[in-house]
């Protein structure tokens, strides 16, 4: 009777097992069969050697992926908007956050729910007024085209975040501050802004990630090869090479390697920070 | 010197930069889209005022053909709702029990959600590619030749094989959200309840799935909302077609704007998936209540 009950149960424990690491594979699967592919010649990956590591590496379709196209300029791009966004978005927020959690003023709840809206808000909303705008502004095919809607579409999650951190910081600091004849702003810059440096990651890996990935707005408000991001980019090399796949291989990789990189170092972090967006939203 | 009047114009300092961003990109469009979507604009020209005429033309007219739109995004919606979270569900509810390698399971099973969607599409689109890809070319190597299909260019199959790589990627997104929430509960309600004889499969029925409530409402607010609003893998995979068997509502909406420069049609569509999101946000909070 024993003997079966745990049989049983070995049983249904390799089930699971199976299903995990299956579950595991076909997750993995995409990015595994782009960075090879990324390594092989056509006639590999067309029939000789579809799925396995490539036999000859082939580095050459990484220096024609750069060559061709503009992609050192996307990734420039991809990595100036990115930045500018988080710098953008985090300064915003922590004094935002500051001026309604540490200073004290009626309606400070309610402003703090009035932002929580951008949770919600679909970027939708805003194209065709954006787009009109930007035009009137002459910022239409900038960078700022980007880093601004970015900045504000990070804004939300970025004061849910800071709100958590802020809290946490003792209240005496800001009195011991304020006694040592620190002003609001001394206080801010002194005592409050240094401490939240965790914040700063959390905020900065999540923008950093939309950013990086964003395709809609970055399809629409910007049109010339030269201030392309990489979504748009690699999409429109794709388009032209479509039967080189090693060079596409290789840009898409050149693409996809800056987010693997920050992943195998933050996994936790990263988490964590997708986790903080959901729970209140 | 007026000490709280200086306050409170330090205060608005403080919130300015974020007010400005959030009023003008955020607030301040979605009125203006509102007013847009009552007029006949190129973009060009002066805006003319038409009332509800982009409604009923939206909602009657074959050539858009919103209804094929909003199927095909409910349909993504409870494809999401009965297979993606239940088994992002599945998969939570294993991970967070003691079990080999989790920490590895969790973070390979989220990684796709943080790729981008322009990678993925194109990676999808050369699994699915017909001469090549790998799908058929595993289909002809077990000897299932009469399977293989011209996946995204065939009308019968482009919509479920677009589904395919959206419902894949969000999986460990939901999933890892579950496990937050199921990680948050307390370990005496488990343990007292295994004391009392429970199995593992009615801990997770009457114990954990009840406390996670909350976070279930918001993975099936995501699914649902996001659902309507899905563009990015759509328009790298197919882009609407082939002979617009796979649009959807953003779909429709970008080539309305930016193919026939129907500005006031495009904001018609926005505010029509607005109010949808908002709907549905609502409703599923509702349900969620009612229930307790």
């Amino acid at each position: 009777m024993n003997n079966s009950l745990s049989g049983t149960r070995n049983w249904r424990k390799i089930v699971v097992y199976v299903i995990l690491i299956l579950w595991a594979l076909i997750s993995l699967f995409p990015v595994y069969w782009m960075l090879t592919f990324s390594l092989k010649t056509n006639s590999e990956i067309f029939g000789e050697n579809v799925v396995g590591l490539p036999r000859e590496w082939v580095w050459e379709n990484y220096k024609r992926a750069l060559h061709t196209g503009n992609m050192p300029r996307y990734f420039l791009n991809s990595l100036i908007v990115a930045i500018t966004t988080i710098v953008i978005t985090l300064a915003a927020s922590v004094m935002a956050t500051y001026a309604m959690t540490r200073l004290h003023w009626k309606g400070r709840k309610r402003m703090n729910s009035f932002f929580m809206l951008g949770l919600t808000i679909p970027i939708h909303a805003s194209i065709v007024p954006l787009y009109t705008t930007l035009a009137k502004l002459k910022l239409l095919d900038t960078l700022w085209a980007l880093i601004i809607p970015y900045s504000a579409f990070s804004l939300a999650m970025g004061i849910l975040v800071c709100t958590g951190f802020m809290g946490d910081i003792p209240y005496d600091l800001d009195e011991a501050a304020f006694l040592d004849g620190c002003g609001v702003w001394g206080t801010f810059f002194r005592v409050i802004a240094p401490l939240m440096t965790p914040a700063v990651a959390t905020v900065g890996i999540y923008t950093f990630l939309q950013c990086w990935n964003e395709l809609m707005f970055a399809n629409v408000f910007v049109n010339s090869d030269k201030w392309r991001t990489l979504p748009v980019g690699v999409q429109s090399l794709s388009g032209q090479y479509t039967t080189d796949w090693g060079p596409i291989g290789a840009a898409l990789s050149i693409a996809t390697i800056p987010t693997l990189i920050v992943y195998i170092f933050l996994s936790k972090k990263i988490q964590d920070s997708f986790i903080a967006g959901a729970v209140k939203g | 010197m007026n000490k709280p009047f200086r306050y409170k114009v330090n205060i608005f300092l403080f919130l300015l930069p974020a007010l400005l961003l959030f009023v003008g990109v955020l607030i301040a469009p979605i009125i203006m889209s509102t007013v847009y979507s009552f007029t006949e604009w190129n973009g060009f020209t002066t805006p003319e005022f038409i009332g509800f005429k982009n409604y009923v033309e939206l909602f009657t007219s074959r050539s858009i053909n919103i209804q094929r739109a909003l199927k095909n995004a409910f349909l993504l919606a409870i494809l999401s709702c009965c297979i993606q979270l239940p088994f992002a569900l599945w998969l939570a509810l294993r991970l967070s029990r003691p079990i080999k390698g989790k920490t590895a399971f969790l973070s390979i099973f989220f990684l796709p959600v943080l790729i981008s969607t322009v990678v993925i599409g194109q990676l999808w689109l050369k699994i699915y590619n017909p001469d090549y890809g790998v799908l058929n070319v595993f289909l002809r190597s077990i000897g299932l030749d009469n399977l293989t299909r011209i996946w995204l260019g065939d009308k019968k199959t482009a919509l479920g094989a677009a589904f395919v790589p959206i419902l894949w990627q969000y999986v460990g997104y939901h999933m890892l959200l579950m496990y937050a929430g199921i990680k948050g509960v307390p370990v005496e309600l488990t343990e007292a309840a295994m004391l009392d004889g429970c199995t593992q499969a009615q801990v997770s029925r009457y114990i954990i799935i009840p406390y996670i409530r909350p976070i279930l409402r918001v993975s099936v607010i995501f699914a649902i909302t996001g659902s309507l609003k899905s563009f990015d893998l759509i328009y790298v995979l197919t882009n609407g077609g082939p002979n617009h068997a796979t649009e959807v509502p953003s779909t429709l909406m970008i080539s309305m704007l930016f193919l026939r420069n129907r500005y006031g049609m495009g904001s018609t569509i926005a505010v029509m998936l607005i109010i949808l999101c908002f709907a549905f946000a609502l409703l599923i909070n509702m349900l969620f209540k009612e229930e307790k």
